[in-house]
């Protein structure tokens, strides 16, 4: 009986193996994480938008350096000061064959921030837009009660829905696939959760058309497994290659190596507030009523402490770039002002005794170990290189879920972070790290530092409402070049992000950390 | 019966017990080796070049160095160095230090704290019993990992803590274990003439039912403390444990792991293989001494 | 009555420990979020009620069959598990049965033939099987036989197909090979366990009064093993591996994770990792209730194969 059983299921898994031969123009794609949903506005989180990309176009795309391009708005301008113009465009189909419109877009602006319990809303982008109104079929305007320059930016951060088919849907109906009906490339299969995702490729699509014709994502958190899942050939591509593997995969005459450096600093984070600090001791370890974090001296002495160039070299193997503001070369309002601190031990020694801590002090260094590239490391190499200028240091690392909370709620003195600009420019991490906490304003929520400077936040509100793209730019350079001449934070390095193909495929490798199958091409 | 007697009794069969255990080659070999492994875990400092648990004396740009080689500080990495710079040889020392420390404590504690539940169980039956029971029960169908996990998240990190959290997991296993072999051995002729010759509940507990319950008890230990110490290993690898200043041969493989597709097989390799010795030796000298306090075995 | 007992006790315990970790907005919230948006997901997941009024909803609620919606996933937290279920149990159960089927006989014959070469060869095998963390050995499992040797696949479930509704994957020759790394990588310690029981069992049943009657009768030596020494031997065996089932189910957390399979001891650990409460507390009381059924099970198997103690004995 169960002989007789295995046998129709041999036959059965033959004739699989050989229908699968069929499919040439599949592309099977190993990732870090998965998504929480299908429902493009349920829950923002990279993970999730990413995977909404697939299938749902936004009004303004980034390319893969984040710059904005043309996406269902072929044009946007601001007609005046409080009210921006998006000109759509013209023949997108939706999925299911109907057209899409000016409506479509307001229905979206509409449900996008009000999704039921959403741990993570997308409101951040549209609370600023205070009425929309459709012109014509393919024109529509938001009115905001400020100037907002930062409009276009934020209209490319989340999905458009179709208003036909999102009327009344529920997440669970994007999850089961009923309301997955977008104008993107790829067309939704199936979604089994912790299994995989699976597309195939819109043939109607308005902009260049995929090479792929069937898309497998599959969710492989751990990192050596999917680094094997790659070489045994299960997947043709994996995203965040560990850095400890990059330098084999390169000699592998099988894989290719896509590299580009992320939008993501790596950075301490430091109690600059408060006068007692949880994790500072005196040299013996015994609490202490003073905080010599407080003193830019002293933080200044921990930034030339570190050997950026040497935890670049050793702790991620060279797959990172020294940081010395908080957004790499290459991305808008860059400071020219700006260099990586050089190592200094010497000079960091001079400067504590100068600040009246020559006989050094305890700190303890928290980071988490499941977050960043190689972040347990990079803390304890931190840990080290303080140890080295008579900072006593100690190091505590926990997951993500431990650290996080903890952090937020002020328990530290020290932290390793990372922050990724999703939207590519400064005013994001300015604006959260940077400026003074203030909840009614939105700003400094994970200013976990408490780093306080009026002259930075003037600057930065100022920014944030100055339409004038010159101008703009200007003011955030001003904004950090005070963040960082402060060290309210102190950036160790860029993320350089690495991604594996199956050799004779290139992946057009994107500063957001992002893994879109447009994106990979076969290489000739 | 005078004291002199037994103290001569408890000589014999002490002298007794020797011989037998000394009948397998390899179990003594396991037990010399076992040995080593505790000189060494205590000499660890003197045997060490280098403190692998003080920060100030690594340098990462000694990481990640191939055996043999010469570092910044002068010394040789016989089996290479960590991406922190730490060399190998002195960080299976500690690490070894560390592993049988928190294994053997928590295996010996929850085993005292285990059978003693167990052993009331199954003596006084009913409503101690099944009270007993029903918390074993509580705490079996926690699964081990998530408890620990869960407990290490809420108590922080230290071996201290990865003690008390390997206790929590493993007590309840004993206690069903003993009880599950006093049940049998309750309902057997010799207990229920020791029942009815009167002796005191302590006596019979202790002198009758716990002896004979030892055989499978034992076997359950030496797989728990190979278990503790493999549990330590798995916790370190889901990033919870022991601080990674202070590697146990668990996290020193842990942190390996990752080098492992890459060819830098040393900062994975050279701590399991101590793991595994040291594991292997613990379950020789285990398996012959069961054969050996077996009393249904004894020829 | 009891079980009940314990299932509120534990759900109070898990409720208060995840509480006592932190707040799962913290991880699940977009970092660019500000302290409004903050504060509404936090409202909008009902985290902004005091804990016992947040636990006394959730009883309220358990009480209609409802254990609540997951935080990350915004579904019902049951339905997720079950979801997941199918994958895990056919993994645990495949490796249960590798377990049983290749460590009975072995342990038998290391327990008939205690000093010969085989004996000692199977005895440093199950060693070697225990000693050896699971997740190193997975890594080097899927190193040899999916990177060097390529024979089988690194990750993932493979095929399935729908048996009585349920997706399994051992039908199909692709979702076997799947199947068949993360199995063994779970199994191996529960093998050395049987080994180890069954060779103990055997060597001490050898010895028995009773097996050396029925040698003394004349009955074969096969009859003698298979009916008298493997009736001895169960009861250890049946009591440490019921036992060992949860275990293996909850063990499959590590196994799953360093193999991608799609089951639910890889939701968990997700789902730990996000604070994710509902889900959290919805596994820990469904693996409960399913470990009282195998208690139970277990229990009543153990008095058939042991007369001696009485059924009565246990259930007081």
């Amino acid at each position: 009986m169960f002989k007789q059983k295995l046998l129709i299921g041999l036959a059965l898994a033959v004739s699989l193996v050989f229908a699968g031969t069929a499919y040439a123009q599949t592309l099977k794609i190993g990732l870090k994480s998965e998504p929480s949903s299908m429902d493009p506005h349920y829950h923002n989180l990279t993970p999730n938008n990413m995977m909404a990309l697939y299938v749902f176009d936004r009004l303004i795309l980034q390319d893969s350096k984040q710059n904005l391009k043309p996406g269902l708005a072929v044009s946007w301008k601001n007609v005046d000061d409080l009210t921006w113009e998006f000109k759509l465009r013209s023949g997108v189909k939706w999925h299911d064959g109907s057209d899409f419109t000016a409506d479509d877009v307001a229905f979206t602006i509409g449900r996008a921030p009000n999704v039921p319990n959403s741990p993570s809303s997308l409101g951040r982008y549209i609370k600023q837009v205070t009425g929309v109104e459709v012109v014509d079929a393919l024109t529509i305007r938001m009115k905001t009660a400020k100037p907002f320059p930062l409009m276009p930016t934020y209209m490319s951060t989340f999905g458009i829905i179709s208003k036909k088919t999102g009327s009344g849907a529920t997440t669970a109906d994007y999850n089961s696939g009923k309301a997955m009906n977008g104008t993107g490339p790829f067309k939704s299969v199936e979604w089994v959760p912790g299994d995989r995702i699976v597309y195939k490729r819109n043939e109607n699509y308005w902009g260049n058309k995929p090479e792929w014709s069937d898309i497998i994502v599959k969710p492989l958190s751990n990192n050596s497994s999917r680094v094997a899942a790659l070489l045994a050939g299960d997947v043709d591509m994996i995203d965040f290659v560990p850095t400890a593997d990059i330098e084999t995969l390169k000699k592998n005459d099988k894989v290719s190596i896509s590299q580009t450096v992320s939008n993501r600093v790596i950075y301490l984070h430091i109690d600059t507030a408060r006068d007692k600090s949880p994790f500072v001791t005196d040299i013996n370890g015994k609490p202490m009523d003073k905080n010599p974090l407080k003193d830019l001296r002293v933080r200044k002495a921990i930034s030339k402490a570190i050997n950026r160039k040497g935890i670049v070299e050793k702790v991620m193997e060279g797959v990172a770039i020294p940081a010395g503001q908080l957004l790499p070369d290459g991305f808008f309002a860059i400071s020219p002002n700006l260099k990586v601190e050089p190592y200094d031990p010497e000079g960091a020694k001079a400067l504590l005794k100068e600040a009246g801590w020559g006989d050094g002090f305890g700190l303890t260094i928290q980071g988490p170990n499941n977050r960043y590239v190689n972040d347990a490391k990079i803390v304890q190499a931190i840990a080290q290189m303080l140890t080295r200028i008579g900072i006593k240091t100690k190091v505590d690392t926990m997951p993500k879920n431990v650290f996080f909370p903890r952090g937020s709620k002020l328990e530290f003195s020290l932290m390793l972070v990372g922050w990724g600009a999703g939207s590519g420019e400064p005013s994001s991490p300015l604006g959260s790290l940077l400026h003074t906490y203030d909840k009614s304003k939105g700003f400094g929520s994970s200013n976990r530092g408490r780093f306080s400077n009026a002259e930075l936040d003037a600057a930065l509100e100022e920014a944030l409402a100055t339409v004038d793209r010159k101008k703009h730019g200007d003011l955030l350079i001003k904004a950090t070049e005070i963040g960082i001449n402060n060290l309210g934070i102190i950036p160790l390095h860029f993320q350089v992000n690495t991604w594996a193909t199956r050799k004779g495929l290139k992946y057009d490798a994107r500063t957001d950390e992002q893994t879109l199958a447009v994106g990979v091409k076969t290489a000739n | 019966m005078t004291v002199g007697v037994e103290i001569i009794k408890e000589e014999t069969l002490l002298r007794r017990f020797i011989s037998d255990f000394a009948q397998s080659k390899i179990a003594v070999a396991g037990l010399c080796t076992i040995v080593v492994i505790i000189l060494i875990a205590i000499f660890a400092p003197l045997l060490s070049s280098q403190n692998p648990y003080d920060l100030g004396q690594l340098d990462i740009m000694d990481g990640r160095l191939p055996p043999g080689e010469v570092g910044g500080a002068g010394f040789t990495f016989w089996l290479g160095s960590d991406d922190q710079g730490r060399d190998m040889l002195s960080g299976i020392f500690y690490g070894l230090r560390t592993s049988l420390g928190v294994g053997a404590m928590s295996a010996f504690i929850a085993l005292f704290i285990g059978s003693s539940f167990g052993l009331l169980a199954a003596y006084f039956g009913g409503r101690v019993d099944s009270i007993i029971m029903r918390i074993v029960d509580i705490q079996l169908s926690f699964p081990a990992v998530l408890v620990a996990l869960v407990l290490l998240a809420i108590l922080g990190k230290g071996v201290d803590k990865i003690i008390i959290a390997l206790v929590a997991v493993q007590w309840a296993y004993y206690a069903r274990t003993v009880r599950g072999t006093a049940l049998v051995e309750r309902s057997k002729e010799y207990m229920e003439a020791a029942r009815c010759l009167a002796l005191n509940h302590k006596r019979i507990v202790f002198r009758h039912l716990l002896p004979n319950c030892m055989p499978p008890l034992i076997v359950v230990v030496t797989v728990q403390v190979a278990h503790a110490i493999s549990l330590e290993a798995t916790l370190s690898f889901l990033g919870i444990g022991l601080p990674v200043t202070e590697p146990s041969l668990g996290l020193l493989i842990a942190n390996g792991f990752e080098y492992m597709l890459s060819g830098k097989y040393w900062i994975s390799f050279f701590p399991g293989i101590a793991l595994l010795v040291t594991i292997v030796s613990i379950n020789l000298v285990g398996d012959q001494l069961r054969d050996v306090m077996n009393p249904r075995l004894q020829k | 009555m009891q079980s009940g007992l314990v299932l509120l006790v534990m759900s109070l315990l898990v409720f208060v420990g995840v509480f006592a970790i932190g707040n799962p907005v913290d991880i699940l919230i977009n970092p660019d979020a500000d302290q409004a948006e903050i504060e509404r997901a936090i409202k909008a997941l009902g985290l902004d009620k005091p804990m016992w009024e947040q636990y006394w909803i959730f009883l309220v609620n358990a009480l209609q069959g409802d254990l609540g919606r997951s935080f990350v996933f915004n579904i019902p937290a049951l339905q997720l598990i079950w979801q997941r279920m199918p994958a895990t149990l056919e993994l645990a159960a495949f490796a249960m049965f590798l377990a049983i089927f290749m460590g009975l006989p072995l342990g038998m014959i290391a327990g008939l033939k205690p000093g010969s070469w085989i004996g000692r060869t199977i005895m440093t095998g199950s060693i070697l099987g225990f000693s050896l963390p699971t997740f190193w050995v997975g890594l080097m499992m899927i190193l040899l036989f999916a990177v060097y040797l390529g024979w089988l696949p690194a990750s993932g479930r493979g095929e399935t197909v729908d048996l009585f509704g349920v997706p399994v994957s051992f039908l199909t020759l692709n979702g076997l090979s799947h199947l068949l790394l993360p199995a063994i990588n779970l199994a191996l310690f529960k093998l050395s366990l049987t080994i180890r029981l069954a060779r103990a069992g055997t060597r001490e049943a050898m010895l028995m009064d009773y097996v050396k009657f029925a040698k003394a009768k004349g009955l074969s030596n096969a009859r003698v093993i298979l009916v008298h020494v493997f009736k001895n031997i169960m009861i250890p065996v049946v009591t440490v591996l019921g036992l060992e089932l949860g275990n293996v189910i909850a063990f499959s957390v590590v196994t799953e994770t360093i193999f991608a399979w799609p089951g639910m001891g890889k939701l968990i650990i997700d789902s730990i990792n996000v604070l994710d409460r509902p889900v959290i507390v919805a596994y820990l009381l469904m693996t409960v209730t399913m470990f009282i059924v195998i208690n139970l099970v277990v229990d009543v198997i153990y008095s058939l194969l042991d007369p001696r103690v009485r059924l009565g004995d246990l259930k007081s």
